[in-house]
Protein backbone atom coordinates (compact mmCIF):
# COMPACT_ATOMS: atom_id res chain seq x y z
CA UNK A 1 0.00 0.00 0.00
CA UNK A 2 1.03 3.34 -0.87
CA UNK A 3 1.92 5.94 2.30
CA UNK A 4 0.54 9.37 2.28
CA UNK A 5 1.77 9.79 5.75
CA UNK A 6 5.46 11.34 5.94
CA UNK A 7 6.94 12.22 9.21
CA UNK A 8 7.64 15.74 9.40
CA UNK A 9 8.58 18.38 12.00
CA UNK A 10 5.95 21.48 12.92
CA UNK A 11 8.15 23.90 11.33
CA UNK A 12 8.72 21.80 8.39
CA UNK A 13 5.21 21.05 7.47
CA UNK A 14 4.65 24.97 8.32
CA UNK A 15 6.74 25.83 5.41
CA UNK A 16 4.99 22.85 3.33
CA UNK A 17 1.43 24.38 4.24
CA UNK A 18 2.39 27.99 2.35
CA UNK A 19 3.82 25.71 -0.67
CA UNK A 20 0.93 24.28 -1.02
CA UNK A 21 -1.13 27.55 -0.71
CA UNK A 22 1.01 28.60 -3.85
CA UNK A 23 3.30 30.56 -1.41
CA UNK A 24 6.69 31.45 -3.89
CA UNK A 25 8.32 33.86 -1.86
CA UNK A 26 9.74 34.05 1.87
CA UNK A 27 11.51 36.57 4.24
CA UNK A 28 12.79 35.67 7.44
CA UNK A 29 15.47 35.72 9.91
CA UNK A 30 16.85 33.05 12.05
CA UNK A 31 15.52 32.98 15.16
CA UNK A 32 14.74 29.86 17.56
CA UNK A 33 12.76 27.45 17.74
CA UNK A 34 11.77 28.05 14.28
CA UNK A 35 14.79 27.75 11.76
CA UNK A 36 13.59 24.64 10.51
CA UNK A 37 11.32 26.72 8.76
CA UNK A 38 13.49 29.29 7.28
CA UNK A 39 16.06 26.14 6.27
CA UNK A 40 12.65 24.19 4.61
CA UNK A 41 11.59 27.50 2.60
CA UNK A 42 15.29 27.96 1.89
CA UNK A 43 15.43 24.56 0.06
CA UNK A 44 11.70 24.54 -1.00
CA UNK A 45 11.47 27.88 -2.30
CA UNK A 46 14.99 26.83 -4.70
CA UNK A 47 13.36 24.09 -6.20
CA UNK A 48 10.17 25.77 -7.02
CA UNK A 49 11.75 29.00 -8.56
CA UNK A 50 10.28 31.07 -5.92
CA UNK A 51 11.68 33.23 -3.79
CA UNK A 52 14.14 33.27 -0.90
CA UNK A 53 15.32 36.12 1.07
CA UNK A 54 17.62 35.91 4.08
CA UNK A 55 16.73 39.13 5.57
CA UNK A 56 19.02 41.61 7.55
CA UNK A 57 16.46 41.53 9.98
CA UNK A 58 13.14 40.72 10.93
CA UNK A 59 12.08 44.56 9.95
CA UNK A 60 13.30 44.27 6.69
CA UNK A 61 11.76 40.20 6.54
CA UNK A 62 8.32 41.72 7.00
CA UNK A 63 8.66 44.87 4.96
CA UNK A 64 9.35 42.71 1.70
CA UNK A 65 7.11 40.28 2.34
CA UNK A 66 5.18 43.92 2.34
CA UNK A 67 6.54 44.26 -1.15
CA UNK A 68 6.04 41.22 -2.48
CA UNK A 69 2.57 41.77 -1.27
CA UNK A 70 2.03 44.66 -2.95
CA UNK A 71 3.43 43.22 -6.01
CA UNK A 72 0.32 40.39 -6.11
CA UNK A 73 2.27 37.45 -4.56
CA UNK A 74 1.62 35.05 -1.93
CA UNK A 75 4.08 35.96 0.80
CA UNK A 76 5.15 34.66 3.82
CA UNK A 77 7.19 35.02 7.24
CA UNK A 78 8.26 33.44 10.48
CA UNK A 79 10.01 33.99 13.03
CA UNK A 80 9.36 33.68 16.54
CA UNK A 81 8.41 36.12 19.78
CA UNK A 82 10.71 38.61 20.31
CA UNK A 83 11.51 38.68 16.47
CA UNK A 84 7.70 39.05 16.04
CA UNK A 85 7.48 41.80 18.14
CA UNK A 86 9.93 43.66 15.47
CA UNK A 87 7.71 42.76 12.87
CA UNK A 88 5.17 44.33 14.70
CA UNK A 89 5.49 47.87 12.62
CA UNK A 90 5.31 46.18 9.49
CA UNK A 91 2.51 44.23 10.37
CA UNK A 92 -0.10 47.55 11.16
CA UNK A 93 1.43 48.64 7.88
CA UNK A 94 0.13 45.30 5.89
CA UNK A 95 -2.95 45.84 8.00
CA UNK A 96 -3.16 49.79 7.04
CA UNK A 97 -2.49 49.55 3.50
CA UNK A 98 -5.07 46.33 3.18
CA UNK A 99 -2.93 43.88 2.24
CA UNK A 100 -3.05 39.99 2.63
CA UNK A 101 0.14 38.25 4.10
CA UNK A 102 0.88 35.20 6.52
CA UNK A 103 3.18 35.28 9.53
CA UNK A 104 3.82 32.61 11.34
CA UNK A 105 4.76 32.72 14.87
CA UNK A 106 6.04 30.12 16.77
CA UNK A 107 6.19 31.45 19.95
CA UNK A 108 8.60 31.01 23.25
CA UNK A 109 9.22 32.18 26.41
CA UNK A 110 9.53 36.07 27.75
CA UNK A 111 9.03 38.78 28.22
CA UNK A 112 12.33 40.57 26.72
CA UNK A 113 14.96 37.71 25.46
CA UNK A 114 13.06 35.63 27.42
CA UNK A 115 14.14 31.54 26.53
CA UNK A 116 13.79 29.53 23.68
CA UNK A 117 11.10 26.91 25.18
CA UNK A 118 7.08 26.32 24.25
CA UNK A 119 5.00 29.25 25.15
CA UNK A 120 1.46 31.00 24.46
CA UNK A 121 2.46 34.05 26.20
CA UNK A 122 1.89 36.21 22.87
CA UNK A 123 -1.68 35.91 22.82
CA UNK A 124 -2.60 39.73 23.69
CA UNK A 125 -0.27 41.07 20.87
CA UNK A 126 -1.29 38.02 18.22
CA UNK A 127 -5.35 38.67 18.72
CA UNK A 128 -5.03 42.85 19.51
CA UNK A 129 -3.84 43.30 16.71
CA UNK A 130 0.23 43.85 18.03
CA UNK A 131 1.13 46.93 16.25
CA UNK A 132 0.28 50.35 16.34
CA UNK A 133 -3.68 51.64 15.35
CA UNK A 134 -6.71 50.01 15.40
CA UNK A 135 -6.58 46.82 13.78
CA UNK A 136 -7.06 42.78 14.25
CA UNK A 137 -4.91 40.24 12.14
CA UNK A 138 -6.82 36.90 12.22
CA UNK A 139 -5.06 34.21 14.48
CA UNK A 140 -5.00 30.32 13.61
CA UNK A 141 -4.05 28.19 16.22
CA UNK A 142 -3.13 24.85 15.44
CA UNK A 143 -2.80 21.47 17.90
CA UNK A 144 -1.18 18.85 15.51
CA UNK A 145 1.47 18.92 12.77
CA UNK A 146 -1.40 18.07 10.35
CA UNK A 147 -3.35 21.14 11.72
CA UNK A 148 -0.01 23.23 10.89
CA UNK A 149 -0.34 22.41 7.11
CA UNK A 150 -4.04 23.01 6.81
CA UNK A 151 -3.96 26.03 8.54
CA UNK A 152 -0.87 27.80 7.28
CA UNK A 153 -2.66 26.76 3.84
CA UNK A 154 -5.81 28.67 4.92
CA UNK A 155 -4.46 31.53 6.26
CA UNK A 156 -3.27 32.47 2.56
CA UNK A 157 -6.71 31.98 1.15
CA UNK A 158 -8.57 34.12 4.10
CA UNK A 159 -5.57 36.50 3.94
CA UNK A 160 -6.46 37.05 0.12
CA UNK A 161 -9.95 37.23 0.97
CA UNK A 162 -9.96 39.76 3.17
CA UNK A 163 -7.31 41.54 2.43
CA UNK A 164 -5.26 41.31 6.11
CA UNK A 165 -2.62 39.78 7.45
CA UNK A 166 -2.89 35.92 8.80
CA UNK A 167 -1.12 35.18 11.80
CA UNK A 168 -0.15 31.18 12.45
CA UNK A 169 0.63 31.03 15.89
CA UNK A 170 2.35 28.36 16.66
CA UNK A 171 4.52 27.23 19.46
CA UNK A 172 8.11 25.28 20.35
CA UNK A 173 6.65 22.53 20.84
CA UNK A 174 4.76 22.14 17.84
CA UNK A 175 7.86 23.34 15.87
CA UNK A 176 9.65 20.90 17.42
CA UNK A 177 7.65 17.68 17.31
CA UNK A 178 7.65 15.37 14.83
CA UNK A 179 4.14 13.49 13.96
CA UNK A 180 3.23 11.93 10.68
CA UNK A 181 1.69 14.10 7.75
CA UNK A 182 -0.71 13.15 5.05
CA UNK A 183 0.04 15.99 2.23
CA UNK A 184 -2.56 13.90 -0.20
CA UNK A 185 -5.21 15.13 2.74
CA UNK A 186 -3.69 18.65 2.56
CA UNK A 187 -3.65 19.19 -0.85
CA UNK A 188 -6.97 18.52 -1.37
CA UNK A 189 -8.45 22.18 -2.61
CA UNK A 190 -9.66 24.42 0.62
CA UNK A 191 -10.01 27.78 1.43
CA UNK A 192 -6.27 27.95 1.40
CA UNK A 193 -5.44 27.20 -2.08
CA UNK A 194 -8.37 29.63 -4.01
CA UNK A 195 -7.11 32.19 -6.35
CA UNK A 196 -8.33 35.72 -5.70
CA UNK A 197 -8.05 38.15 -8.27
CA UNK A 198 -5.60 40.94 -7.75
CA UNK A 199 -6.45 43.97 -9.65
CA UNK A 200 -4.74 46.37 -6.54
CA UNK A 201 -1.69 44.94 -6.87
CA UNK A 202 1.14 47.17 -8.60
CA UNK A 203 2.15 45.52 -11.33
CA UNK A 204 2.66 48.29 -13.85
CA UNK A 205 -0.28 50.63 -15.02
CA UNK A 206 -0.82 48.69 -18.27
CA UNK A 207 -3.85 49.19 -20.02
CA UNK A 208 -5.26 50.91 -16.60
CA UNK A 209 -5.19 53.58 -14.47
CA UNK A 210 -2.40 53.82 -12.12
CA UNK A 211 -2.63 52.28 -8.46
CA UNK A 212 -1.78 52.88 -5.17
CA UNK A 213 -1.02 51.23 -1.74
CA UNK A 214 -0.91 53.38 1.26
CA UNK A 215 -1.80 53.80 4.74
CA UNK A 216 -1.32 57.01 4.95
CA UNK A 217 -4.56 59.45 4.83
CA UNK A 218 -4.63 62.91 5.68
CA UNK A 219 -7.94 64.05 4.33
CA UNK A 220 -10.47 65.33 6.74
CA UNK A 221 -12.26 62.08 7.13
CA UNK A 222 -10.50 59.70 5.10
CA UNK A 223 -8.61 57.99 7.83
CA UNK A 224 -11.54 57.23 9.69
CA UNK A 225 -13.65 55.83 6.68
CA UNK A 226 -10.65 53.40 6.02
CA UNK A 227 -10.97 52.37 9.86
CA UNK A 228 -15.00 51.90 9.66
CA UNK A 229 -14.49 49.69 6.43
CA UNK A 230 -11.52 47.76 8.29
CA UNK A 231 -14.27 46.99 11.34
CA UNK A 232 -17.05 45.88 8.62
CA UNK A 233 -14.53 43.84 7.40
CA UNK A 234 -13.86 42.21 11.14
CA UNK A 235 -17.32 41.74 11.51
CA UNK A 236 -17.80 39.80 8.44
CA UNK A 237 -14.70 37.53 9.37
CA UNK A 238 -16.36 37.83 13.23
CA UNK A 239 -19.36 35.67 11.86
CA UNK A 240 -18.08 33.55 8.80
CA UNK A 241 -14.58 32.40 10.03
CA UNK A 242 -14.64 30.97 13.62
CA UNK A 243 -12.94 27.78 13.65
CA UNK A 244 -12.72 25.37 17.37
CA UNK A 245 -12.87 22.33 17.89
CA UNK A 246 -15.40 21.16 20.98
CA UNK A 247 -16.18 17.67 22.94
CA UNK A 248 -19.21 17.29 25.60
CA UNK A 249 -19.45 20.87 24.97
CA UNK A 250 -23.18 20.64 25.60
CA UNK A 251 -23.61 18.15 28.17
CA UNK A 252 -20.62 18.88 30.82
CA UNK A 253 -20.30 20.19 34.26
CA UNK A 254 -17.00 21.31 33.53
CA UNK A 255 -15.69 22.59 30.29
CA UNK A 256 -11.60 22.70 29.63
CA UNK A 257 -10.40 25.33 27.06
CA UNK A 258 -7.12 25.63 25.90
CA UNK A 259 -5.56 26.07 22.68
CA UNK A 260 -2.71 24.82 20.79
CA UNK A 261 -0.21 22.47 22.66
CA UNK A 262 -2.68 22.92 25.90
CA UNK A 263 -5.48 22.42 23.88
CA UNK A 264 -4.03 18.76 22.48
CA UNK A 265 -3.25 18.40 26.66
CA UNK A 266 -6.89 19.36 27.62
CA UNK A 267 -7.73 16.38 24.73
CA UNK A 268 -5.96 13.99 26.38
CA UNK A 269 -7.51 15.03 29.77
CA UNK A 270 -11.34 14.56 28.70
CA UNK A 271 -10.96 11.57 27.43
CA UNK A 272 -9.37 10.37 30.76
CA UNK A 273 -11.90 12.31 32.35
CA UNK A 274 -14.84 10.85 30.67
CA UNK A 275 -13.24 6.88 30.89
CA UNK A 276 -13.63 7.74 34.55
CA UNK A 277 -17.06 8.92 34.35
CA UNK A 278 -16.55 12.32 34.89
CA UNK A 279 -18.88 15.39 33.13
CA UNK A 280 -16.07 16.87 31.32
CA UNK A 281 -16.02 18.76 28.37
CA UNK A 282 -13.46 20.74 26.14
CA UNK A 283 -13.67 23.27 23.65
CA UNK A 284 -10.41 24.24 21.95
CA UNK A 285 -10.32 27.37 19.93
CA UNK A 286 -8.61 27.48 16.61
CA UNK A 287 -9.54 30.45 15.43
CA UNK A 288 -8.32 32.84 18.69
CA UNK A 289 -9.28 35.95 16.91
CA UNK A 290 -12.04 35.99 15.87
CA UNK A 291 -12.37 33.64 19.12
CA UNK A 292 -15.46 31.30 19.15
CA UNK A 293 -17.38 32.97 21.62
CA UNK A 294 -20.78 31.77 21.25
CA UNK A 295 -19.77 28.15 21.53
CA UNK A 296 -18.24 28.98 24.78
CA UNK A 297 -21.04 31.11 25.73
CA UNK A 298 -23.18 28.25 25.08
CA UNK A 299 -21.48 25.81 26.74
CA UNK A 300 -21.36 28.03 29.62
CA UNK A 301 -25.07 27.63 30.18
CA UNK A 302 -24.43 24.20 31.30
CA UNK A 303 -21.26 24.32 32.92
CA UNK A 304 -20.65 24.69 36.39
CA UNK A 305 -17.37 25.87 35.73
CA UNK A 306 -14.96 26.75 33.01
CA UNK A 307 -11.04 25.71 33.39
CA UNK A 308 -8.70 27.78 31.20
CA UNK A 309 -5.63 26.00 30.58
CA UNK A 310 -2.32 28.22 28.90
CA UNK A 311 1.59 28.78 28.40
CA UNK A 312 0.94 31.60 30.44
CA UNK A 313 -0.46 33.39 32.90
CA UNK A 314 -3.57 34.02 32.06
CA UNK A 315 -4.31 35.78 28.21
CA UNK A 316 -7.07 34.32 26.76
CA UNK A 317 -9.25 33.58 29.71
CA UNK A 318 -9.50 37.54 28.79
CA UNK A 319 -11.59 36.53 26.30
CA UNK A 320 -13.41 33.79 28.19
CA UNK A 321 -14.59 36.03 30.69
CA UNK A 322 -15.82 38.49 27.87
CA UNK A 323 -17.78 36.28 25.91
CA UNK A 324 -19.48 34.26 29.57
CA UNK A 325 -19.81 37.42 31.50
CA UNK A 326 -21.31 35.82 34.74
CA UNK A 327 -22.21 32.69 33.59
CA UNK A 328 -20.27 30.27 35.29
CA UNK A 329 -17.11 30.41 37.24
CA UNK A 330 -13.34 30.36 35.72
CA UNK A 331 -10.40 28.25 36.93
CA UNK A 332 -7.11 28.67 35.27
CA UNK A 333 -4.30 26.81 35.51
CA UNK A 334 -1.16 28.32 33.96
CA UNK A 335 2.88 28.25 33.41
CA UNK A 336 4.55 31.19 32.54
CA UNK A 337 8.28 31.48 31.13
CA UNK A 338 8.49 28.74 28.93
CA UNK A 339 6.88 25.97 31.17
CA UNK A 340 4.82 23.27 29.25
CA UNK A 341 1.53 22.09 31.89
CA UNK A 342 1.18 18.30 32.58
CA UNK A 343 -1.26 16.27 31.88
CA UNK A 344 -1.16 14.58 35.24
CA UNK A 345 -1.17 18.22 36.92
CA UNK A 346 -4.16 19.51 35.32
CA UNK A 347 -6.44 15.94 35.39
CA UNK A 348 -5.72 16.40 39.41
CA UNK A 349 -7.12 19.52 38.74
CA UNK A 350 -10.10 18.67 36.85
CA UNK A 351 -11.01 15.78 39.74
CA UNK A 352 -10.93 18.63 42.07
CA UNK A 353 -13.15 20.62 40.22
CA UNK A 354 -15.57 17.75 39.29
CA UNK A 355 -15.94 16.02 42.49
CA UNK A 356 -15.85 19.85 44.80
CA UNK B 1 4.35 76.72 -33.31
CA UNK B 2 5.70 73.30 -32.17
CA UNK B 3 5.48 72.94 -28.74
CA UNK B 4 8.67 72.49 -26.96
CA UNK B 5 8.17 71.98 -23.36
CA UNK B 6 5.16 70.31 -21.97
CA UNK B 7 4.47 68.25 -18.61
CA UNK B 8 5.25 64.78 -18.82
CA UNK B 9 3.19 61.76 -19.12
CA UNK B 10 4.52 60.13 -16.09
CA UNK B 11 3.79 63.27 -14.02
CA UNK B 12 0.08 64.32 -13.07
CA UNK B 13 -1.33 67.61 -13.68
CA UNK B 14 -1.21 68.45 -9.60
CA UNK B 15 -0.02 71.08 -7.43
CA UNK B 16 1.99 70.04 -5.38
CA UNK B 17 2.65 70.53 -1.67
CA UNK B 18 6.33 71.27 -1.57
CA UNK B 19 7.63 74.89 -0.39
CA UNK B 20 9.13 77.74 -2.58
CA UNK B 21 12.53 76.40 -3.94
CA UNK B 22 12.59 73.10 -2.65
CA UNK B 23 14.03 70.67 -5.25
CA UNK B 24 11.69 68.11 -4.91
CA UNK B 25 9.43 69.44 -7.39
CA UNK B 26 12.54 69.50 -9.88
CA UNK B 27 13.58 65.61 -9.20
CA UNK B 28 9.92 64.05 -9.14
CA UNK B 29 9.76 65.90 -12.58
CA UNK B 30 13.38 64.80 -13.76
CA UNK B 31 12.16 61.15 -12.87
CA UNK B 32 8.85 61.48 -14.86
CA UNK B 33 10.30 62.88 -17.70
CA UNK B 34 13.08 59.74 -17.58
CA UNK B 35 10.43 57.26 -17.27
CA UNK B 36 8.57 58.86 -20.57
CA UNK B 37 11.44 59.29 -22.51
CA UNK B 38 12.69 55.47 -21.74
CA UNK B 39 8.99 54.66 -22.21
CA UNK B 40 9.00 52.39 -19.20
CA UNK B 41 5.21 54.48 -17.45
CA UNK B 42 3.53 51.31 -17.91
CA UNK B 43 5.87 49.08 -16.01
CA UNK B 44 7.46 51.55 -13.61
CA UNK B 45 6.88 50.64 -9.86
CA UNK B 46 8.37 53.82 -7.70
CA UNK B 47 8.19 53.45 -3.70
CA UNK B 48 7.44 56.99 -1.76
CA UNK B 49 9.42 57.28 1.71
CA UNK B 50 8.32 58.60 5.18
CA UNK B 51 9.16 62.74 4.95
CA UNK B 52 8.66 65.21 2.64
CA UNK B 53 8.18 62.82 -0.50
CA UNK B 54 5.49 60.91 1.43
CA UNK B 55 3.06 62.24 -1.15
CA UNK B 56 5.01 61.49 -4.48
CA UNK B 57 2.13 59.17 -5.32
CA UNK B 58 0.00 62.15 -5.95
CA UNK B 59 2.06 63.66 -8.45
CA UNK B 60 3.48 60.64 -10.25
CA UNK B 61 1.43 59.11 -12.65
CA UNK B 62 1.97 55.35 -12.80
CA UNK B 63 1.94 52.69 -9.81
CA UNK B 64 3.34 53.76 -6.44
CA UNK B 65 3.34 52.37 -2.98
CA UNK B 66 4.46 53.83 0.41
CA UNK B 67 6.80 52.01 2.48
CA UNK B 68 7.24 52.29 6.47
CA UNK B 69 9.96 54.74 7.63
CA UNK B 70 13.66 53.54 5.91
CA UNK B 71 12.18 50.17 5.09
CA UNK B 72 12.14 51.56 1.73
CA UNK B 73 14.65 49.48 0.17
CA UNK B 74 13.19 46.12 2.15
CA UNK B 75 9.94 46.62 0.16
CA UNK B 76 11.38 47.58 -3.12
CA UNK B 77 13.37 44.38 -2.89
CA UNK B 78 9.78 42.32 -2.36
CA UNK B 79 8.12 43.86 -5.36
CA UNK B 80 11.65 43.25 -7.81
CA UNK B 81 12.00 39.91 -6.83
CA UNK B 82 8.34 39.13 -7.80
CA UNK B 83 8.67 41.72 -10.66
CA UNK B 84 11.99 41.41 -12.32
CA UNK B 85 11.35 43.10 -15.68
CA UNK B 86 9.36 46.14 -14.07
CA UNK B 87 11.56 49.28 -12.90
CA UNK B 88 11.51 49.40 -9.41
CA UNK B 89 12.60 52.21 -7.66
CA UNK B 90 12.71 53.80 -4.37
CA UNK B 91 12.44 57.88 -3.75
CA UNK B 92 13.83 58.53 -0.26
CA UNK B 93 15.29 61.66 1.75
CA UNK B 94 18.39 61.61 4.04
CA UNK B 95 16.98 60.40 6.75
CA UNK B 96 15.09 57.16 5.37
CA UNK B 97 17.79 56.33 3.87
CA UNK B 98 20.73 57.22 5.74
CA UNK B 99 19.67 56.96 9.51
CA UNK B 100 16.65 54.73 10.25
CA UNK B 101 16.85 52.80 6.85
CA UNK B 102 20.92 52.59 7.03
CA UNK B 103 20.67 48.55 7.02
CA UNK B 104 17.50 48.41 4.79
CA UNK B 105 19.96 50.57 2.33
CA UNK B 106 23.62 48.94 2.85
CA UNK B 107 22.05 45.20 2.58
CA UNK B 108 19.70 45.84 -0.35
CA UNK B 109 22.78 47.42 -2.20
CA UNK B 110 25.16 44.53 -1.13
CA UNK B 111 22.62 42.37 -2.19
CA UNK B 112 23.35 43.74 -5.60
CA UNK B 113 19.52 44.09 -5.71
CA UNK B 114 18.41 45.79 -9.40
CA UNK B 115 16.51 48.51 -8.11
CA UNK B 116 17.24 52.53 -8.42
CA UNK B 117 17.42 54.40 -5.49
CA UNK B 118 16.80 58.12 -5.82
CA UNK B 119 18.05 59.88 -2.86
CA UNK B 120 17.42 63.48 -2.09
CA UNK B 121 19.89 64.99 0.10
CA UNK B 122 18.96 68.37 1.38
CA UNK B 123 20.58 68.30 5.08
CA UNK B 124 17.65 68.11 7.36
CA UNK B 125 13.94 66.44 8.45
CA UNK B 126 11.85 68.94 6.60
CA UNK B 127 8.42 67.02 7.40
CA UNK B 128 8.93 66.65 11.12
CA UNK B 129 10.31 70.84 11.33
CA UNK B 130 14.24 70.63 10.32
CA UNK B 131 15.81 68.25 13.06
CA UNK B 132 19.77 67.03 12.24
CA UNK B 133 19.93 64.65 9.77
CA UNK B 134 22.49 62.34 9.21
CA UNK B 135 23.58 64.29 6.34
CA UNK B 136 23.50 67.54 8.30
CA UNK B 137 27.09 69.81 7.69
CA UNK B 138 29.01 70.31 10.71
CA UNK B 139 27.82 74.15 12.74
CA UNK B 140 24.67 74.09 10.64
CA UNK B 141 21.87 74.86 12.94
CA UNK B 142 18.90 72.58 13.22
CA UNK B 143 15.70 72.63 15.36
CA UNK B 144 17.51 70.08 16.90
CA UNK B 145 21.19 71.49 16.87
CA UNK B 146 20.01 75.32 18.48
CA UNK B 147 24.23 76.35 18.57
CA UNK B 148 24.50 74.08 15.43
CA UNK B 149 26.10 70.20 14.64
CA UNK B 150 28.73 69.53 17.04
CA UNK B 151 31.36 67.03 15.90
CA UNK B 152 32.21 65.75 19.46
CA UNK B 153 28.02 65.59 20.21
CA UNK B 154 26.56 64.78 17.39
CA UNK B 155 29.04 63.30 14.74
CA UNK B 156 30.12 64.23 11.45
CA UNK B 157 28.00 64.12 8.01
CA UNK B 158 26.99 60.76 6.74
CA UNK B 159 28.78 59.77 3.55
CA UNK B 160 26.35 56.95 2.69
CA UNK B 161 27.11 56.91 -1.06
CA UNK B 162 30.86 56.71 -0.22
CA UNK B 163 29.95 53.91 2.09
CA UNK B 164 27.88 52.28 -0.56
CA UNK B 165 30.14 52.39 -2.83
CA UNK B 166 32.83 49.76 -1.44
CA UNK B 167 30.02 47.21 -1.53
CA UNK B 168 30.77 44.73 -4.52
CA UNK B 169 26.66 44.75 -5.38
CA UNK B 170 26.65 48.18 -5.59
CA UNK B 171 27.37 48.87 -9.41
CA UNK B 172 26.83 52.70 -9.81
CA UNK B 173 26.44 55.62 -7.54
CA UNK B 174 27.07 59.10 -8.72
CA UNK B 175 26.64 62.22 -6.49
CA UNK B 176 24.20 65.53 -8.41
CA UNK B 177 22.64 68.71 -7.34
CA UNK B 178 19.69 70.11 -8.50
CA UNK B 179 21.12 74.06 -7.67
CA UNK B 180 21.76 74.84 -10.87
CA UNK B 181 20.33 74.08 -14.43
CA UNK B 182 23.74 72.52 -15.58
CA UNK B 183 23.75 70.27 -12.80
CA UNK B 184 19.69 69.40 -13.19
CA UNK B 185 20.80 68.23 -16.78
CA UNK B 186 23.39 65.93 -15.27
CA UNK B 187 21.23 64.58 -12.71
CA UNK B 188 18.33 64.14 -15.58
CA UNK B 189 21.59 61.69 -17.28
CA UNK B 190 22.24 60.46 -13.68
CA UNK B 191 18.60 59.22 -13.21
CA UNK B 192 18.75 57.71 -16.51
CA UNK B 193 21.59 55.22 -16.32
CA UNK B 194 20.34 54.43 -13.42
CA UNK B 195 17.17 53.18 -14.78
CA UNK B 196 19.26 51.88 -17.44
CA UNK B 197 21.35 50.23 -15.42
CA UNK B 198 18.59 47.76 -13.67
CA UNK B 199 16.64 47.50 -16.91
CA UNK B 200 20.33 45.74 -17.76
CA UNK B 201 20.01 43.49 -14.86
CA UNK B 202 23.79 45.20 -13.60
CA UNK B 203 22.77 45.21 -9.86
CA UNK B 204 22.09 48.05 -7.41
CA UNK B 205 22.23 51.98 -8.18
CA UNK B 206 21.77 55.31 -6.59
CA UNK B 207 21.45 58.84 -7.22
CA UNK B 208 22.48 61.40 -4.50
CA UNK B 209 20.49 64.45 -5.50
CA UNK B 210 21.90 67.48 -3.17
CA UNK B 211 18.75 69.39 -3.29
CA UNK B 212 17.75 72.85 -1.24
CA UNK B 213 15.27 72.91 1.54
CA UNK B 214 15.52 77.14 2.38
CA UNK B 215 12.47 76.81 4.90
CA UNK B 216 14.90 74.66 7.19
CA UNK B 217 17.98 76.05 6.52
CA UNK B 218 16.73 79.51 7.32
CA UNK B 219 17.85 81.04 3.54
CA UNK B 220 15.72 82.60 0.61
CA UNK B 221 16.06 80.14 -2.42
CA UNK B 222 18.51 82.03 -4.25
CA UNK B 223 20.62 81.70 -0.63
CA UNK B 224 19.92 78.05 -0.61
CA UNK B 225 21.43 77.66 -4.09
CA UNK B 226 24.58 79.75 -2.99
CA UNK B 227 25.01 77.66 0.14
CA UNK B 228 25.16 74.59 -1.63
CA UNK B 229 27.67 75.62 -3.87
CA UNK B 230 29.87 77.17 -1.52
CA UNK B 231 29.07 75.05 1.83
CA UNK B 232 27.65 71.87 0.75
CA UNK B 233 29.65 70.60 -1.95
CA UNK B 234 32.98 71.07 0.65
CA UNK B 235 31.59 67.98 2.57
CA UNK B 236 29.61 66.49 -0.48
CA UNK B 237 31.39 66.68 -3.67
CA UNK B 238 29.49 65.71 -7.09
CA UNK B 239 30.49 63.15 -9.72
CA UNK B 240 30.63 59.44 -10.09
CA UNK B 241 31.24 57.61 -6.85
CA UNK B 242 31.43 54.32 -8.13
CA UNK B 243 30.73 52.94 -12.19
CA UNK B 244 33.24 55.32 -13.39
Amino acid sequence: MKRDRILMCGNEACGEGAVIAGCRFYAGYPITPQNELTAYMAKRMLELGGTFIQAESELAAINMVFGASVAGARAMTSSSSPGISLKQEGISYIAGCGLPAVIVNVMRGGPGLGNIAPSQADYFQATRGGGHGDYRTIVLAPASVQEVVELTRDAFGLADEYRMPVMVLSDGMLGQMMEPVDLVAANKAEVGKRSVEKPWALTGCKDREPNMIRSLLLKSGALEDWNNELQARYKTIEEKEVRYEALHEDESDLIIIGYGTCGRIAKSCVERARDEGLSVGMIRPITLWPFPKDIVRKAAEKAKAILVVEMSSGQMIEDVQLAIGERCKIEFYGRPGGAVPEEDVIFEKIRTLVSG
Amino acid sequence: MDKVFTRPNSLRDAETHYCAGCGHGIVHRLVAEVIDEMGLRERTIGIAPVGCAVLAYDYWNFDVTEAAHGRTPAVATGIKRVLPDRLVFTYQGDGDLAAIGTAETVHAANRGEDISIIFVNNGVYGMTGGQMAPTTLLEQKTATTPTGRDLKRDGAPLKISEMLAVLDGAVYIERTSVHSPAGVNKTKKAIERSFQTQMDKKGFSMVEIISPCPTYWGLTPRESLKWIEERIFKTYPLGVIKGK
